[in-house]
């Protein structure tokens, strides 16, 4: 690990301001930024601890929906009250993710910021757009088992590894910040993450020095919440296909409310509301759920060893919406 | 360099100048000679470095130490010794809960942190009903305990173990007996079947529909998972 100044922040502007220069990093659960310092992927000269902010409380909002301080932990998230009776997919998708160890490090807003798991990404020997732009990428004719097929590009195939922010993604979430000029601002988690084109090294819309201060959800979706993940182990393995859930059939029989977001197979955690505007207001048989997969699918491009998950994204979507359309009632 | 103060098995340590990349493992393996925590993989895979921080597990390889000024930290030293074994050590004797012992420390303070867990209704990802947990089941050990590794794959000797004192503790707790009315001893741990959530082969066709139609009778079953809202 390479040598950092530690300063500890004991308020969020004070922590902004500590953080200004290019090379200072925020820590908090640090569970995957000092794995990556350790192997010198990540070379902060100094770190800033948060872990001390007043930013640990889980708040209900003017309408209905929750307000999360960046430094909630995942172990406390899934398992509020308030998570778990309103917001299931979300407590499901973090459950679903790492171990009960990590879980109780982790933090809200620094699962949102976690890094690919590409073993290029790992490997500091090896080229990489993302750690060292321009050098390369051997993923895309290398190995890419784990690797995303939607939002990719010529430089950069990596997948966004969370759970956590699929769900989010789902429900809608607002993601509020300090910046080191001292003001604040809420961006919609539709337009926090950068697909990687030929910048693969920019991940979020956040600037240097900017902190994460709250995550905010709209009130609760009705509908059937449900998280599905498919990986190599039965627990504690990142997803190769995952779906975030909510869907609200109708006395009809008909789909009434559709939201649909992905792990696994995106650069960045993967929506696409045409596809559910395609299901809404159908029956949900076997033809509109093949229409709904072609056009999730249209752009997805395999790189031979997770070709895979094309079809196996197409299986995991008929059958969450076969699900719901037959747990109708349950 | 930074000073700061530790408090390990309720004992203050003092240091001056530590070199902040000093990881809570180091410090206490390398300064302070504490060496029951092992370093495994040390980068939070394999668990065997498994501390209690504040009442909650953590990977003490994936922590640096100047970052737990003032906290409570507990290594496997603080749960027992030779001559006091905790429930759980003595369960993990019992049992023959291991092999080659080097992931047992991690596996003990793990699984001692685990049982707060469960009583303090924490759901899990094979969790049927997230608002009522029934936390005995062999497959809630099997996920909630799957941050722990053991190359000696001594894992249904260690479910036994934790399943007798979790079966003791949590039954004996009137106060979440009370709150949950699933745990009753006919459906507690050594009884259940752990069935492991569907493959990818078994997505998509006719089979997985049928069992998820079935399993949705099936309380506690680990593949019904899905809220109404």
């Amino acid at each position: 690990m390479k040598r950092f100044e530690y300063i500890r922040a004991l308020e969020p502007q004070q922590a902004v301001m500590f953080a200004t220069p290019e090379d200072a990093s925020f820590i908090a659960g640090g569970t995957n930024l000092l794995d990556l310092m350790k192997i010198e992927i990540e070379t902060p000269q100094k770190l800033v601890d948060i872990t001390r902010l007043e930013l640990q409380q889980i708040e209900t909002t003017a309408d209905g929906g929750l307000r999360i301080g960046t430094l909630v932990t995942n172990s406390d998230l899934a398992a509020h009250p308030a998570v778990t009776a309103g917001y299931p997919v979300l407590a499901r998708a973090m459950l679903a993710g790492a171990s009960g160890q990590l879980r109780n490090k982790a933090t809200t807003g620094g699962n949102l910021l976690q890094r690919t798991r590409c073993y290029y990404f790992y490997q500091p020997d090896s080229p990489c757009n993302k750690r060292n732009p321009g050098s390369g990428c051997p993923a895309i004719k290398g190995e890419n088992r784990p690797l995303a097929v939607l939002g990719t590009s010529d430089d950069c195939i990596a997948q966004h590894p969370s759970d956590m922010a699929v769900a989010m993604r789902l429900l809608d979430a607002t993601i509020e910040t300090l910046k080191a000029d001292g003001t604040s601002r809420q961006i919609p988690i539709k337009d926090f993450y950068c697909l990687p084109k030929d910048t693969p090294n920019i991940e979020t819309v956040l600037e240097t020095g900017e902190l994460i201060t709250h995550i905010v959800l709209p009130a609760p979706v009705k509908g059937m919440h449900t998280y599905d993940k498919v990986r190599d182990r039965a627990s504690y393995a990142f997803a190769l296909v995952s779906c975030a859930a909510v869907i609200n059939v109708n006395n009809q029989g008909k789909l009434e409310t559709v939201r649909l977001a992905f792990g696994g197979i995106g650069t960045k955690p993967w929506r696409n509301e045409a596809v559910e505007a395609l299901l809404i207001g159908t029956d949900g048989n076997v033809n509109i759920i093949s229409q709904a997969a072609d056009l999730l699918l249209k752009d997805a491009k395999g790189s031979g060893q997770n070709d895979f998950k094309i079809p196996l994204t197409r299986r995991l979507l008929k059958q969450v919406i076969e699900r719901a359309l037959t747990g109708k009632g349950a | 360099m930074s000073n700061l103060t530790l408090t390990i098995n309720q004992q203050d340590y003092e240091f001056d100048n530590l070199d902040p990349r000093t990881t809570l493992l180091d410090v206490c393996r390398h300064h302070l000679h504490i060496t029951g925590p092992k370093k495994g993989c040390d980068h939070g895979q394999c668990g065997a470095c498994t501390m209690i921080i504040n009442g909650r597990r953590i990977n003490s390889c994936l922590t640096l130490a100047v970052m737990h000024d003032g906290d409570e930290i507990t290594t496997i030293e603080g749960i027992g010794l030779p001559e006091s074994l905790s429930e759980l050590q003595q369960a993990f004797k019992d049992h023959d809960a291991f092999q080659c012992g080097y992931c047992t420390p991690g596996q003990i303070c793990s699984a001692t942190a685990l049982i707060e867990e469960i009583k303090q209704q924490w759901p899990s990802h094979v969790t049927t009903d997230l608002q009522n947990p029934n936390g005995l089941l062999v497959q809630e050990i099997a996920e909630r305990m799957s941050g722990n590794i053991c190359r000696c794959s001594a894992y249904p000797n260690i479910i036994k173990a934790i399943s007798q004192v979790l079966e003791k503790q949590v039954l004996n707790s009137s106060s979440v007996t009370e709150d949950a009315p699933n745990n009753s001893p006919a459906d507690a741990a050594i009884s259940g079947v752990w069935s492991p959530p569907p493959s990818e082969a078994q997505i998509g066709g006719h089979s997985m529909v049928k069992q998820t139609a079935n399993v949705a009778n099936v309380p506690n079953a680990a593949s019904a998972k899905g809220e109404r809202l």
